[in-house]
């Protein structure tokens, strides 16, 4: 089990839970919303942000979020709004990236194990339980232990974490959706392998990939900016939102906000990404 | 015969039940406890020598002289001669295959050579750190337990609010990042209110705010599993012949839905604990507690290599140690796999 | 509470004068909005007595199951009950609170669901789920409980207590589990039993089985209100019958008076679709639409001449692993023909093996012996390309129609794949016009509008996907149908709107029909020749007359003396 093995399953399982449900909730109206933020503040910061994000004025350091400096200033006067802003395009980036990454292992993984026979898919299996005892960050750990950190490797790192539990869903999906009763009914009716894969079995299995990607993004934000919280990717003076958090962890007693606002759009990101996931689940199942 | 099990839950009508009768190879060992136990076993086996020899063939692809590393790294000026004598004394100037075995070796009696960075053997020092973390992850499991569960009933028994207000709550909490929730327990229950300290003390006062941290985010993972399945159970026709034999709703939850809301949380055990040591790394951090988590990211920070290797091979016997008191635990709340 | 009191003897001491035990007047229910408004129930009044058993009897949504609720108080969360009069055992339960209707649940009045595996809970022991109307309206203590617990167990027909009661439903069989599920309601000895469809999924021997326990409930003085789709089943048990529909009672009467002659147009069409004792060629259905079919002789009869063998199965054996390792032979040893133009009917219960054959001879799974020749030809000895060319000779129609299409595709792109997957079988030349031109002619014949096209088939009724599978299976023009229980899931008026148009379909292009079911009317009105199976071997074959009137194997007379028949 992976997180997004968990996360998959709960939004299948979502469906006509809510009481009366509406064409677009609350929710995803609001997710929706703040995801259009996130994708202005990635591509054109300036728009929302218009200062430099590292633009120092120690003159009005440590300010608490004000009319001037929303979320306040850091200890060299940077305002703390324009630094999560222009932040944004990196940590969407890095999680973009590191789903990329995994997805992409994933779906070579899975679709090996669901398609190539049973030795293959006895050793793929193999393999992933092997990683699977790898749990969480310890992988990426081990990732930047042989490469060293920095960026590009806490991508890579988490992008390697997040694989296994994508290969796992794609190949059950696989194999649930070969095995099924619409699959027999077209070799009954004389459809050649071929026919089935790409009318039926391709369409099927690739669906619910996108389900997944959203999930995956929120995650894999959040683990990336845990690996620069730590140390161990982007580094300060870098706005980054893991990392800045992080260079706020010093001031935490005095400047709350250094350390809030960043962490307020990594928790924000993850649960857009999983009402997006999830509504995205719905319409696919319902459409 | 089970074949007729997927009837229909439709309260009107008489749908047959469907029943396939599809051939469903399932493992045969896993219905007798020790054909499970056997399997688990060479699966263990297995599943360690692969990650000891993925980490030792992970290890080599470190750019540098191991030598180096293990006299302080690049920047330290060593002798030629120093580094053959280090080299001789790892065995690091024998072939890749003697080295790779003789880590093997090592492994297998419990050796886990000597820190690069500490000067001291690991095994013992990692020894010495598991309790604490152990504790943390162990608390934790509880807390986040009873967080799941009190969220889950209370927000099936209420209204449409409750429901909104319960799933909302557990989505934000399985999204929220250890590290930033650790910041702001920090700052509201030391900084403002002053009622627990900022870091790590011992007794049970400096636990407070790590078991917090570790059991929120778990929670909201846990309680929107249970939540799902409390639902399913209560909707489903055994809790309705309850309810016409006359039990009350406390024995509904209490008697049936509750044990089958569990089932699915408890499968999950073995992903909880990977969750946990993860968090384990950051909040033993934050917190600045000693722990197997700590060490592995200071040991990661110096590239301590053995240090690593051991905190891997723990993590992994700990991992497949969870994954069969998981199958026990499975084993003893659903005896329907233990049928025949 | 004394023990061995009937619920007669506790009535006398109650009230001496009474006469029923359920009174219903005027009984109104609806689900949301304001109380009285969209009723899905409304304007129903009966009476039971006490040993007297009146059946409920309607289609799908008619509001049956939902009276039976109300009845017990089990509506639901958003459900508003109106009613003049609602007496159970002389008291007036209207308006009463959940924690007054849970002292009178199980005592006064019990409810058994369908379904027993998930009727009760798979994961307590079924001792515990019976002892828990003692535990909640008794004083008695553990060993009493115990005690009485055998003594139910050894009324409903399941001795050996013991052992029993530390079993769950998982692991006993059909007609076991829901002996312990009418064990759990009576416990008590309540005067009422509400039962819902009590044989539905249960095989005909079975189901007799149950009958019979539910008939000495009531000579034991219960007053039984049973809720059922098969005016069949109730024919048999039912002192009185209310025929249900869109919420109402529209006819009502003796049981053997309203069978006899029915009044109601409902009633006359749930009759006239009972399949059983009704000559193959005769219509179950009202005909819709359509021209009239001539009620002609059956095909059959009609072909004297020495037909030819479409379809051959010869030696089959089909082996599973059990979940233990052990072996199972599924199908041992079938063999059969079916001849050009007529119908086989294989019948046999749950676990016969039906299901495994009807994959061998699609050949989704392979034989571990033996072998299928369609048309004379080899299908399941070669590969599948080579078959390939005799697939559309060979149309399959299931059971589960809805998981036999693509879950992403409408009804029209479900039926235009068939089209022109059967075009380029055939290398014919086509277009988007022409294609169109089928489909719509294909929904003509199964009598679909096409307004249906751009709907998905999770969005029709039952009847409708089996007949987008129909029309499916029809888009090769096959010679051959294999149809694996293809209305088992339906109810009874829908089914035989279905049987009729396979009999149509049948006689208008000579199509040979292979019908698996484990419904014995089914097959003997819709078939020529039967096989019957039994643990995974044919053990009778003949003309449908002959097996029917003078059965040869015990087997198959045990099944024909347990079907339900009316009168």
């Amino acid at each position: 089990m992976s997180d997004l093995e968990i996360q998959a399953d709960l939004g299948r399982q979502a469906r006509a839970r809510e009481p009366r449900r509406r064409r677009i909730g609350v929710a995803e109206a609001l997710a929706a919303a703040f995801a259009l933020f996130l994708v202005v503040a990635a591509v054109a910061p300036s728009v929302l942000a218009p200062g430099d994000p590292l633009a120092i004025d120690p003159l009005s350091a440590f300010q608490p979020p004000n009319l001037a400096h929303w979320f306040g200033t850091d200890e060299s006067g940077r305002d703390i709004f324009t630094r999560v802003s222009h932040g944004t395009g990196g940590s969407l980036v890095i999680g973009i990236l590191a789903t990329a990454i995994g997805l992409g292992l994933g779906i070579v993984l899975g679709t090996m194990a669901g398609m190539l026979g049973r030795v293959v898919d006895f050793t793929v299996n193999r393999f992933l339980e092997v990683l699977f005892a790898f749990p969480g960050l310890l992988l990426a750990l081990l990732v930047i232990l042989v490469f060293g950190p920095g960026t590009q490797t806490a991508t890579v790192a988490v992008g390697l974490a997040t694989a296994p539990g994508y290969a796992r869903i794609i190949r059950g999906q696989l194999i649930s959706v070969r095995s099924s009763a619409f699959v027999e009914a077209a070799t009954v009716l004389g459809r050649g392998r071929r026919q089935i894969l790409v009318r039926h079995i391709l369409p099927n299995t690739l669906a619910p990939l996108f389900v997944l990607g959203t999930l995956g993004i929120g995650q894999a934000v959040v683990w990336a900016s845990a690996l620069s919280y730590l140390g161990l990717g982007a580094a300060p003076p870098a706005a980054e939102w893991g990392a800045m958090l992080s260079a706020g962890r010093t001031y935490i007693t005095s400047a709350w906000w250094m350390a809030f606002f960043p962490g307020l759009f990594i928790v924000l990101t993850a649960v857009t990404a999983t009402s997006l996931g999830r509504a995205l689940e719905r319409r696919l199942r319902h459409a | 015969m089970t074949d007729a099990a997927a009837g229909s839950l439709r309260p009107d009508g008489a749908p047959r039940s469907a029943r396939p009768v599809r051939a469903r190879p399932r493992r045969a060992l896993r219905r007798t406890l020790p054909g499970l136990l056997a399997a688990r076993l060479a699966g263990a086996v297995f599943v360690l020598w692969a990650v000891a020899t993925i980490t030792f063939f992970a290890i080599r692809l470190i750019p540098g002289d191991p030598a180096e590393a293990i006299l302080g790294g690049p920047g330290s000026q060593t002798s030629p001669e120093a580094l053959a004598a280090v080299r001789a004394r790892y065995g690091l100037d024998q072939p890749v295959v003697v080295q790779y075995l003789a880590q093997l070796g090592r492994l297998a009696t419990g050796d886990l050579g000597r820190s690069y960075a500490l000067r001291q053997d690991v095994a013992p020092l990692l020894v010495g750190q598991l309790g604490g973390t152990l504790l943390l992850a162990a608390l934790a499991l509880v807390v986040a337990w009873l967080f799941a569960l009190v969220l889950a009933t209370w927000s099936t028994r209420g209204g449409r609010f409750a429901w909104y207000l319960g799933s909302g709550l557990e989505i934000v909490a399985a999204a929220l990042p250890h590290f930033w929730l650790a910041t702001a327990l920090i700052v509201l229950f030391s900084v403002w209110l002053g009622w627990l300290p900022p870091i790590s003390t011992p007794g049970p006062a400096g636990l407070v705010l790590p078991v917090l941290t570790l059991a929120v985010p778990l929670a909201g993972f846990l309680g929107q599993i249970m939540r799902e399945s409390l639902l399913t159970a209560l909707e489903s026709p055994f809790v309705l012949s309850a309810r016409a034999r006359g039990e009350g709703d406390r024995g509904v939850r209490w008697i049936h839905a509750l044990r089958h809301a569990s089932l699915p949380a408890i499968s999950l055990s073995g992903w909880a604990f990977g969750s946990l040591i993860s968090g384990a790394v950051v909040v033993e951090t934050i917190f600045a507690r000693p722990g197997l988590g700590r060490t592995m990211l200071n040991a990661v920070t110096v590239r301590d290599v053995p240090v690593v290797i051991g905190v891997v091979m723990i993590v992994a016997v700990g991992y497949i140690l969870m994954t069969v008191v998981t199958d026990l635990a499975q084993w003893i709340a659903d005896p329907r796999l233990r049928r025949r | 509470m004394s023990q061995g009191t009937g619920p007669a003897a506790r009535r006398a001491a109650v009230t001496p004068t009474l006469v029923s035990m359920l009174r219903v007047r005027d009984l109104a229910v609806g689900f949301g909005g304001q109380p009285g408004t969209d009723p899905v129930v409304a304007g129903v009044s009966f009476d039971i007595a006490p040993g007297e058993c009146l059946a409920l009897v309607g289609e799908s949504g008619s509001g049956k199951s939902v009276t039976a609720r109300s009845l017990i108080g089990l509506a639901g969360d958003d459900a508003w009950l109106q009613a003049a009069e609602l007496e159970i055992n002389g008291s007036d339960v209207l308006g009463l609170s959940d924690a007054q209707w849970r002292r009178r649940r199980g005592r006064d009045v019990g409810l058994v669901l369908q379904d027993a595996l998930v009727s009760l809970d798979p994961l307590r022991p079924i001792g515990r789920e019976i002892a828990d109307s003692l535990r909640l309206h008794t004083t008695l203590d553990r060993a009493a409980r115990r005690t009485r617990v055998q003594e139910v167990l050894e009324r409903v027909g399941l001795p050996d207590g013991r052992t029993r009661v530390r079993q769950r439903s998982g692991e006993l069989s059909g007609g076991q589990r829901q002996r312990a599920l009418i064990a759990s309601a009576i416990a008590l000895d309540p005067p009422l039993l509400l039962i819902d469809e009590p044989t539905t999924a249960l095989d005909v021997t079975v189901q007799a089985q149950i009958l019979d326990l539910l008939e000495s409930l009531k000579r034991h003085g219960t007053a039984i209100l049973l809720i059922s789709h098969d005016l069949a089943v109730v024919g048999r048990i039912a002192d009185r019958i209310a025929v249900m529909s869109a919420g109402r009672i529209v006819e009502r009467g003796p049981a053997a008076r309203l069978l006899a002659s029915p009044k109601h147009e409902q009633t006359r069409r749930m009759i006239a679709a009972i399949p059983i004792d009704k000559p193959r060629g005769t219509r179950l259905s009202s005909p819709e639409g359509r021209a009239d079919a001539p009620a002609s002789a059956p095909a059959s009869a009609s072909a004297p001449a020495p037909a030819e063998v479409v379809l051959e199965a010869s030696g089959l054996v089909k082996t599973f692993r059990r979940p233990d390792g052990s072996e199972q032979r599924a199908v041992d040893g079938v063999s059969f023909r079916l001849l050009r133009g007529t119908t086989l009917g294989l019948v046999g219960e749950s676990g016969s093996g039906k299901t495994t054959t009807a994959r061998l001879l699609l050949a989704l799974s392979r034989p571990d012996a033996g072998e299928v020749r369609v048309l004379g030809r080899p299908f399941s000895a070669v590969t599948e390309r080579q078959r390939r060319r005799l697939r559309p000779e060979l149309g399959a129609i299931y059971q589960d129609a809805l998981s036999s299409f693509d879950p992403r595709l409408s009804v029209d792109a479900v039926l235009r794949d068939a089209v022109r997957g059967a075009r380029h079988a055939a290398r014919q030349a086509g277009n988007a016009a022409r294609d169109r031109a089928r489909v719509l002619e294909l929904l003509d014949q199964v009598s679909l509008p096409a307004t249906l096209l751009s709907r998905r088939p999770l969005s029709l009724s039952g009847g409708q996907r089996q007949r987008v599978g129909i029309a499916r299976a029809l888009a090769s023009e096959p010679q051959i149908l294999v149809c694996d229980e293809p209305v088992s899931s339906l109810d009874v008026t829908v089914q035989a709107q279905v049987l009729d148009l396979l009999d149509e379909l049948q006689r208008e292009r000579g199509l040979s029909l292979l019908l698996i079911s484990h419904d014995l009317g089914v097959i003997q009105h819709a078939s020529d020749q039967v096989a019957v199976m039994l643990d995974g071997t044919i053990v009778e074959t003949g003309d449908t007359a002959q097996v029917f009137t003078a059965p040869r194997h015990p087997y198959t007379q045990s099944l024909l003396a347990a079907v339900p028949r009316l009168g």
